[in-house]
């Protein structure tokens, strides 16, 4: 495998082909499958998704994929997931009951709070575009997702559950919502995810795009 | 502070993007391809492109539009115009399109929407309502782009497609559209006080003051605009200056 591809899994939920289309217009080459020898072979992995927690789960596991992403993962290869791609990396889900995730960070996915007294209260879905602010934790951004991104750079969100990883140091960046900080990119060593998404963040997307390929 | 979408919406009729007035009386504009890259470029936060005659006709002209558009876009786009069934919603968000907006099917067929929601994600189910005012606070649902009346009331429906799993509304003055008249604050704060998901107010955006009065007195979460910009009376650019100067928050773009 050359260093300029990735591998996307298709597990046949949402719109896959942005993400494809965003890594080519950065010249990348994609792979989109369901393979798990091609998986497992990946230099770069992505895990997308939207929809529900308990509907995507089941369909990797339909189609025995969950094995494979966590070999990779431990591997250390650099693995990205995007919105529920992102919360599937943590343990488990609220979501309509308790669902497993992968467990790849240490941590579940949880209802929004109500956002603080004195903001309007948080509308969910949250749809919005966001700046991201460094966690409490102070992780450097340099050769992160992060590098070169501006304090004024906004990106898409649009999620209805908050993944909350345990440790804080599993937090690179949050955002704040009506007062409330949420958790928007998360990493533990190769393992990353970020809540927003950038296939649809223009520019500023592309780049992080970019920026996981240099990893 | 309120922070807000501005969203550009792109009315479609075969292969044209066209323009109306009380959603009818339309008129070309051009290339829904053009305009699309060029308010992409303007630093628009979404698109929004519907179908003007697809429910009426039972067919739908935007795939190839989208299909195109979505190659080099890297924004979220909502897709609406003769969407009927989840296989409709499914082949849209194939194309590169990451909503569907539902009006006339899910009118005749309200599970409809809790079927998207349920295969799709209540993310990528927006209900499009088009609203037209019958007495002092009280509208209709308006079905097949602003031609038909259902005798169903506005704000009941809104509600009831919350709780069928909508996950935001665009809500579409029929009396304002087209007319630069400003939008029908009284409709969208009814609508926004009913309701906990994200309203979109589309129809009759003529200036800014028009955006602000919507976000401010009337809880807009996201501002659909077509002839305002469509008509170069302002460009995102222009938008977001007075937004920012004027206090609501929109996406920094350069």
């Amino acid at each position: 495998m050359i260093k300029n591809e990735v591998v996307i899994i298709d597990y046949g939920i949402g719109n896959i082909l942005s993400v494809q289309q965003g890594f080519e217009e950065i010249g990348i080459h994609t792979i989109v499958t369901s393979n798990v020898k091609i998986i497992e072979q990946a230099n770069h992995l992505v895990l997308p998704g939207v929809g529900a927690f308990e509907k995507a789960m089941q369909a990797l596991h339909n189609l025995k994929l969950v094995n494979a992403i966590v070999k990779v993962a431990k591997q250390g290869v650099p693995l990205l997931g995007i919105c529920l791609g992102m919360q599937m990396l943590l343990d488990e889900s609220d979501e309509f009951g308790v669902t497993q995730g992968l467990g790849l960070i240490p941590g579940r996915v949880e209802k929004f709070p109500i956002g603080k007294n004195d903001h309007s209260p948080i509308k969910v879905p949250q749809i919005n575009w966001h700046e991201l602010v460094p966690s409490i934790s102070k992780i450097s951004w340099k050769n992160s997702l992060l590098k070169n991104q501006k304090p004024s750079d906004a990106v898409y969100f649009i999620h209805s559950f908050v993944a909350r990883p345990l440790s804080n140091n599993h937090i690179l960046a949050n955002y704040i919502c009506s007062g409330e900080c949420i958790p928007a990119v998360i990493v533990r060593d190769n393992i990353i995810g970020c809540q927003f998404h950038p296939e649809k963040s223009g520019k500023v997307g592309l780049n992080i795009l970019k920026n996981f390929i240099a990893l | 502070m309120k922070r807000i979408r501005l969203i550009a919406r792109l009315d479609i009729k075969g292969e044209n993007l066209i323009k109306g007035i009380h959603l009818e009386g339309l008129r070309i504009i051009g290339s829904p391809n053009e305009y699309a890259h060029k308010y992409y470029h303007q630093g628009a936060d979404e698109l929004i492109f519907m179908d003007t005659v697809a429910s009426l006709y039972g067919r739908n002209h935007l795939g190839d539009i989208i299909k195109s558009v979505a190659k080099d876009i890297f924004i979220p786009m909502t897709v609406g115009g003769g969407i009927r069934s989840v296989e409709d919603a499914i082949a849209i968000l194939r194309l590169g399109a990451d909503k569907v907006a539902v009006n006339t099917a899910a009118v005749t067929r309200p599970e409809l929407i809790s079927e998207i929601s349920n295969t799709l994600g209540s993310q990528a189910m927006v209900l499009s309502v088009e609203a037209k005012k019958i007495e002092s606070n009280k509208w209709e649902v308006y079905t097949n782009n602003g031609r038909e009346g259902t005798g169903i009331d506005v704000i009941e429906w809104a509600i009831k497609g919350e709780d069928l799993g909508a996950g935001e509304i665009l809500l579409t003055s029929v009396d304002c559209e087209g007319t630069r008249r400003g939008f029908d604050l009284d409709l969208i704060k009814a609508t926004t006080g009913s309701v906990s998901i994200p309203v979109i107010a589309s129809g009759g955006m003529g200036k800014y003051q028009d955006l602000y009065d919507a976000v401010y007195d009337a809880d807009a979460d996201a501002i659909a605009m077509a002839d305002v910009l469509h008509y170069n009376r302002l460009t995102f650019d222009e938008i977001r200056k007075k937004s920012t100067i004027s206090g609501i928050i929109v996406r920094d773009y350069d």
